[in-house]
């Protein structure tokens, strides 16, 4: 049989790309990318922290990895899933983007989330919370002091403010006083494909220039901007603001290296959009990228960024 | 075990973000970062300068650029001819010049005219009697269309007037829910599910109503990652025999019959 050329470059007999996935980030920590070596057992222990994850059902589209309350067998099979590309997934809850009960939503998180002890060693809760609606203020007290979550997640353009909003820096000074990491989603699904009824813009994140200058000691992540900020130089200035970001929705062939390269300052963490995105995808950017990069910086984007926001404060 | 995984990606392209200067040298980079995930043939089309709707001398150029990469990579490229239904008699030249006498396996149109005028007949005819399939980009933006962009209903009405020639509805769509629907009954059509978000159930949704033999892997690099595109596969619930049709032995089986005319090795 004829010796096919690409075989030096395939995966040989037998490969199975998921299994690979597993330990990718780990063999990428490592500064080394192998199609054909074995991982070291210390090496597959090596952390990948994904600050995007979703529990519950988006109101738009059955997702095959999707969970509910009502269904624990759901979580634990999203643990499962979750926990073979990260150590710990930061969750928030779809149900946030349309219904307006923000206390409910937040208490069937935690249901959801200590559906059995491999959920609750997975997911780190991130609550919900709209500063349009009368009463935030408990709200955000219940998320710090009665559900103890590491933070909250925002979803702007879904609740009709944007972030040159007096509500807004409210909610932003207060949660900076309770120490809570503040998530703000730049959008949920590309513009082109959202659903007919419900279509919202992508959240600017320009204000926040001025936002985060009063507020040093902010916690700030902007989640799924990474297609709708195309301005590099608005991504220096708030990356030396100290706002992190997410891979979930960095495109482009070896999207994360050229990124780095554009805004060598910039803090990204790792973040798969799951259930919403395949989990595998965020992985595979750290495959393809990884020749480019040392292992510090895949380090940084796999977990000590996201280390780093866990910390301060 | 798994066979033998065969990796082809069915869309790709050679613009600026790729390094180097020459259409072979932007080639190169593509392959470079393909490798990394085992992909072994590239499916390439349009010039390192793209144009929605290119005038004759702006086809050819575009063309020349992919068939100089393809001359450069011969195991790895396989050029694509870019097509304007605009400019019919060129396109026809253009399409002899690069797939009947040329190394070109396959015919791109994009957003210049819907494919379902009738502008289209007879390139489609020409290119089922050189036995190459036709990539034909679709969306159905939420946004609106551009005025000749084509939708998956679009490329339905072709096959209906052309039920033998080998359709490609390209990025299924965008809107994916829809356009599977829109060519579910019609068999000569299949998908290409490179091109836009990784959101899951796409790859699900189009096994379960077309058949796992319809559904091809593309990713649309550069502008798309490798990554994101191949995960859709990757990642989806679905058996390891149909994740191996959908990475590569479609398209193998879509393109043998015009790599064997022209000699080409698989």
């Amino acid at each position: 049989m004829k010796r096919s050329p690409f075989q030096a470059l395939s995966p040989s007999p037998g490969f199975d790309r998921r299994s690979f996935l597993k330990s990718s980030a780990a063999t990428l920590a490592a500064g080394a990318l192998s199609l054909s070596r074995s991982l070291s057992v210390e090496e597959a222990k090596a952390p990948v922290i994904d600050t995007n994850v979703y529990l519950g059902q988006y109101p738009f589209r059955h997702l095959p990895l999707e969970t509910s309350h009502e269904n624990p067998e759901s979580v634990v099979s999203f643990a499962d899933a979750m926990s073979q590309h990260s150590m710990a997934s930061w969750a928030s809850s779809f149900e946030a983007l349309l219904q307006r009960d923000y206390d409910g939503i937040n208490e069937r998180l935690v249901i959801m989330a200590t559906a059995d002890k491999s959920a609750a060693r997975q997911f780190q809760l991130f609550g919900a919370v709209n500063p349009k609606v009368s009463g935030w203020q408990e709200t955000l007290r219940r998320i710090h002091q009665v559900h103890r979550m590491r933070g909250i997640r925002l979803h702007p353009n879904f609740h009709g403010y944007t972030l040159d909003d007096p509500d807004f820096a409210a909610l932003l000074d207060a949660a900076a006083q309770k120490d809570l990491i503040v998530q703000i989603a730049i959008r949920m699904e590309d513009i082109r494909t959202q659903h007919p009824a419900a279509t919202v813009p992508d959240v600017d994140p320009t204000p926040l220039l001025d936002q985060l200058t009063k507020l040093p000691g902010l916690r700030l992540q902007l989640l799924n901007g990474m297609r709708s900020i195309a301005d590099t130089i608005l991504m220096a200035r708030l990356s030396d603001l100290g706002v992190h970001f997410d891979i979930a929705m960095l495109e482009g062939m070896s999207g994360l290296a050229r990124l780095m390269e554009r805004v060598p300052e910039i803090k990204l963490c790792y973040g798969s959009y799951a259930p919403f995105f395949y989990p595998e995808a965020a992985a595979l950017k750290l495959v393809e990228s990884a020749p480019e990069l040392d292992s510090r910086r895949l380090a940084a984007v796999s977990s000590h960024h996201a280390e780093n926001l866990l910390m301060r404060g | 075990m798994l066979p033998y995984q065969v990796t082809w990606d069915l869309h790709t392209h050679l613009t600026r973000q790729l390094r180097g200067k020459t259409p072979a040298e932007k080639a190169a980079h593509l392959i470079e970062v393909g490798s990394r995930h085992g992909i072994e043939r590239f499916c390439c089309y349009m010039g390192v300068e793209w144009n929605t709707n290119p005038d004759p001398e702006n086809l050819r150029k575009q063309n020349d650029d992919i068939l100089e990469a393809v001359e450069a990579h011969p195991d790895r490229m396989m050029g694509f001819v870019y097509l304007n239904p605009k400019h019919q008699a060129e396109s026809l030249d253009e399409l002899k010049r690069c797939v009947r006498d040329g190394p070109m396996v396959g015919v791109k149109l994009w957003v210049s005219h819907r494919c379902s005028e009738p502008e289209l007949d007879p390139i489609v005819e020409l290119a089922m009697e050189f036995g190459v399939p036709i990539f034909q980009h679709t969306w159905i933006k939420t946004t609106g269309n551009l005025p000749g962009e084509s939708t998956p209903d679009d490329v339905a009405r072709l096959a209906i007037r052309h039920p033998e020639a080998k359709l490609i509805c390209g990025h299924t769509g965008g809107n994916w829910e829809a356009a599977i629907p829109a060519i579910r009954d019609f068999s000569n059509i299949s998908v290409g599910i490179g091109g836009f978000d990784p959101t899951a159930g796409v790859t699900e949704m189009a096994v379960r109503e077309l058949g796992a033999e319809r559904v091809l892997f593309g990713s649309d690099a550069p502008g798309r990652a490798f990554a994101s595109q191949l995960a859709k596969v990757t990642g989806a619930d679905i058996s390891a025999s149909q994740k191996a049709l959908i990475l590569g032995e479609n398209l193998k089986r879509l393109l043998e019959p015009v790599m064997l005319g022209k000699g080409l090795t698989q």
